[in-house]
């Protein structure tokens, strides 16, 4: 009665969370800050964020050709490096340094080490990184714009008006610089200085929240993270909130560490990763001679994941020897 | 209802228990039976009958002689027609006794209701009548009722957890034959002294519970005495009836790895086991039957049959309803943890409690793609394995990294497979690399036998010189 039959080996049914599926919850989840850069910085903010899509989607198309593999594009992943990537940059920033950036994470730091889960830093940070010390000036080039009712001047960037991010301020001129510091409520709702993704933490919370409610990641490296640097400045007489409100923190603690190639899989690792990153970052940002620490302390953290998932195997349920083996 | 205790892991497939409210039918019409001589996990049994030889049901087939084995019974009355080595569902040459049934189902005179006078008569009592572990790993029963000395059970956990997508054949069971269960129970815990018991059934079967404890109640009432049974609601939760999962779950026991249940002195059975002793005590016929769930999109009306045990899988099939589609895959056994058969009319086994008839959708399996690190199998094996190291160091065939991963502590239930997002075949990959450590352990053991045969010769012969 029958002729062929499949045959595999069990489990013989699967979850419906793909790595398809898990992209496209990140994409959605970065669409308020999206929103949030094209009402802060205008629309420049979202043809950046377009110019950085489209090039990584290309740049990866056209890597995997030259290299005669299977297409990955449509796996969505390199949508989500090209809007991280984006998140990075200043509102600024020319359009073929977004190019410059996009070839650095999709082609030298993702497809170069083996495409997707090979690649053993964040594509999107590293980029930024490149970009920041190749073209420094451009790089910290900040502005504080209304682009919302500017959309037509602030494509030529007649109304950008240049100002300096409030850890900039604060690093440079002290608590003289204080008064001309935002408020809380403006650092939170994202009126401010800083990098596209980065300056609205509601749009950021909102996203978070979703991804959080999707199990598309877990909370321990974010709080640990979030919490170090808290921490840390507070003790050492900073304002901890302040801390937490500017730069790129929270899109690093939620964005991007929680990366999945580049972050450790067992949760004391995780924590460990998230203190590291804190650690790092409270660190670069009081005693630096940068103002923002948040892309070096993932990218350090990152060269450390295969050694932290090592380091925290957990013990297998009920075992009791050790490695005991020479 | 009392604690729920769960381990940390598993998964949460959908249940598809569409055969619930089914009440289990039985079905007769089988033309031939094919009945293997290994059922279980010890060396085959002898076979002691002949082509043309006439057989009543629960007349002895196979002897048992290694001390592992488990002797097999006729279970339809007709001629045997031929004893030849088949392809089992696992793949392996088994010989088989093919009986053409005359669908009488004339039970043998030696089937008569066992007498019991001590704890010796009753573990030989519970060999005789064939019986293996019938929650799927057959391990005969009589050896887990005669552990040790030392590590005698002080509680004896009864697995009703049922964790098993689509499979409802204990549920059934407990529906159906609640006062067999519960006699079952009273005469392992008379005959093999264990003061009390513990019924583990998943939080989804309300009506199991609530049956079990009737019956309890019913007992009490009767005997005005305390039966020390106890139903106790578990977590619904994939892998919950595992045997390790179980047991921590009911006595927060860690059984460790490559040790068994006595080790913590814990005796675990599946919930139709005992409903078998219940009934062998009553009539005496050996495990010649087997209830099963019969279930996937192929089929037309999915349920739960009562067949005897050698009856091959098309017929069953035919007999209860047909396909309504090209079945693309039959699975012996749950969705997550049973054999994909490449040769379909295998007959049924002990450890056989579903069918699965996949039609070409429910079928399909996604291709691999490459690993993205996501941790999801890591918090989802119930071993506190990493399944993501082990899956890389079986595929690159390292023999050390695998022992460094634990990877003989798997239980290969599948939870890190069915999480994957990236739709890895890590069950498949990580039994590759138990495979590859058992290799290289033998050979490291080879090795150091002719290491020392050497040193022997060597020092007789300067003995000699």
């Amino acid at each position: 009665m029958i002729m062929s039959l499949q045959v595999s080996s069990s489990p013989h049914i699967r979850d419906t969370v793909t790595t398809k599926s898990l992209m496209r919850d990140v994409i959605i989840a970065t669409v308020p800050a999206i929103a949030a850069s094209g009402i802060l910085f205008g629309l420049r903010a979202v043809l950046i964020i377009l110019t950085a899509v489209l090039s990584c989607v290309l740049f990866e198309y056209i890597s995997r050709r030259i290299m005669k593999r299977d297409n990955t594009i449509s796996d969505l992943t390199a949508i989500v490096t090209g809007i991280l990537l984006a998140f990075n940059l200043p509102p600024t920033i020319p359009f073929y340094m977004v190019v410059i950036g996009s070839f650095f994470a999709i082609v030298v730091v993702k497809q170069m080490f083996g495409g997707l889960g090979n690649n053993f830093v964040n594509p999107a940070l590293t980029a930024r990184i490149i970009l920041s010390i190749a073209f420094p000036n451009d790089m910290t080039n900040w502005s504080a714009l209304r682009g919302a009712f500017h959309f037509v001047d602030s494509l030529s960037g007649a109304d950008l008006v240049s100002s300096a991010t409030s850890l900039a301020i604060l690093k440079t001129q002290g608590l003289e610089g204080a008064a001309s510091l935002p408020s809380y409520l403006s650092l939170f709702l994202g009126d401010k200085a800083g990098c596209l993704g980065e300056v609205s933490i509601l749009a950021l919370s909102i996203g978070a929240l979703y991804l959080i409610s999707r199990k598309v990641i877990t909370l321990w490296i974010p709080l640990t993270y979030i919490g170090t640097v808290m921490l840390v400045t507070g003790l050492v007489g900073k304002d901890p909130v302040f801390e937490l409100l500017s730069g790129g923190l929270v899109l690093g603690a939620f964005f991007m560490a929680t990366d999945y190639v580049t972050s450790p899989v067992t949760r004391k690792g995780r924590i460990l990763f998230g203190i590291g990153c804190g650690l790092m970052t409270a660190v670069i940002r009081l005693y630096g001679n940068m103002a923002e620490g948040v892309s070096f302390s993932i990218l350090l953290m990152n060269i450390l994941t295969p050694h932290l998932d090592k380091f925290t195997m957990p013990k297998p349920f009920g075992e009791v020897k050790k490695h005991g083996k020479a | 209802m009392s604690f729920i205790q769960a381990f940390s892991g598993g998964v949460h497939p959908k249940g598809n228990k569409n055969t619930h409210d089914f009440p289990s039918i039985r079905l007769d019409d089988f033309s031939s039976v094919e009945i293997l001589l290994q059922q279980h996990v010890g060396p085959p049994c002898a076979c002691v009958v002949k082509k043309g030889d006439h057989v009543d049901v629960g007349q002895l087939l196979g002897r048992a002689d290694h001390p592992m084995s488990v002797p097999v019974h006729a279970s339809v009355s007709g001629e045997v027609k031929d004893v030849s080595f088949v392809i089992s569902a696992t793949g392996a040459p088994v010989e088989a006794v093919i009986i053409e049934s005359d669908r009488k189902y004339t039970v043998a005179a030696s089937c008569t209701p066992p007498s019991i006078g001590s704890r010796e008569d009753f573990i030989k009592m519970v060999r005789e009548a064939g019986l293996v572990g019938l929650g799927g790993a057959t391990f005969p029963v009589h050896i887990k009722l005669n552990p040790p000395k030392g590590s005698e059970p002080d509680v004896l956990l009864v697995n009703a957890a049922e964790c098993e997508p689509y499979i409802t054949s204990d549920y059934r069971q407990i529906c159906e034959h609640p006062d067999e269960i519960i006699d079952g129970i009273l005469a392992v815990m008379k005959w093999i002294s264990i003061p009390r018991t513990i019924i583990g059934v998943e939080n989804n079967k309300p009506l199991a519970t609530g049956i079990l404890d009737h019956e309890l109640s019913k007992r009490r009432l009767d005997t005005k005495k305390d039966t020390n049974i106890t139903v106790k609601s578990l977590k619904t939760i994939y892998p919950q009836g595992a045997e390790k999962m179980l047991i921590y779950a009911l006595t927060g026991r860690k059984v460790p790895p490559g040790k068994l249940p006595h080790d913590v002195k814990v005796l675990v059975m599946n919930v139709s086991t005992l409903r078998f002793i219940g009934k062998y005590m009553k009539n005496g016929i050996p495990l010649v039957r087997k209830r099963l769930t019969l279930d996937g999109s192929a089929l037309n009306t999915p349920g739960n049959v009562n067949v005897p045990i050698g009856a091959r899988i098309p017929d069953v099939i035919a007999a209860a309803g047909g396909t309504k589609e090209e079945p693309s895959k039959i699975i012996m056994g749950g969705a997550m943890m049973g054999f994909a058969l490449d040769r379909i009319d295998c007959g049924i086994i002990k450890a056989n409690n579903a069918i699965l008839v996949f039609g070409s959708r429910e079928a399909k399996i996604p291709p691999e793609s490459p690993c993205i690190h996501c941790g999801r199998c890591v918090t989802s094996c119930p071993m506190n394995l990493m399944p993501t190291g082990i899956d890389q160091a079986a595929r690159l065939q390292d023999t050390e990294n695998l022992e460094f991963y634990y990877v003989m502590d798997c239980i290969e239930c599948g939870c890190c497979t069915y999480s994957c997002p990236a739709k890895r075949y890590l069950t498949q990959s990580i039994r590759n690399g138990k495979t590859l450590v058992r290799a290289e352990r033998t050979r490291v053991q080879q090795e150091q036998k002719l290491r020392e045969a050497e040193k022997v010769r060597l020092a007789e012969k300067e003995g000699r010189a």
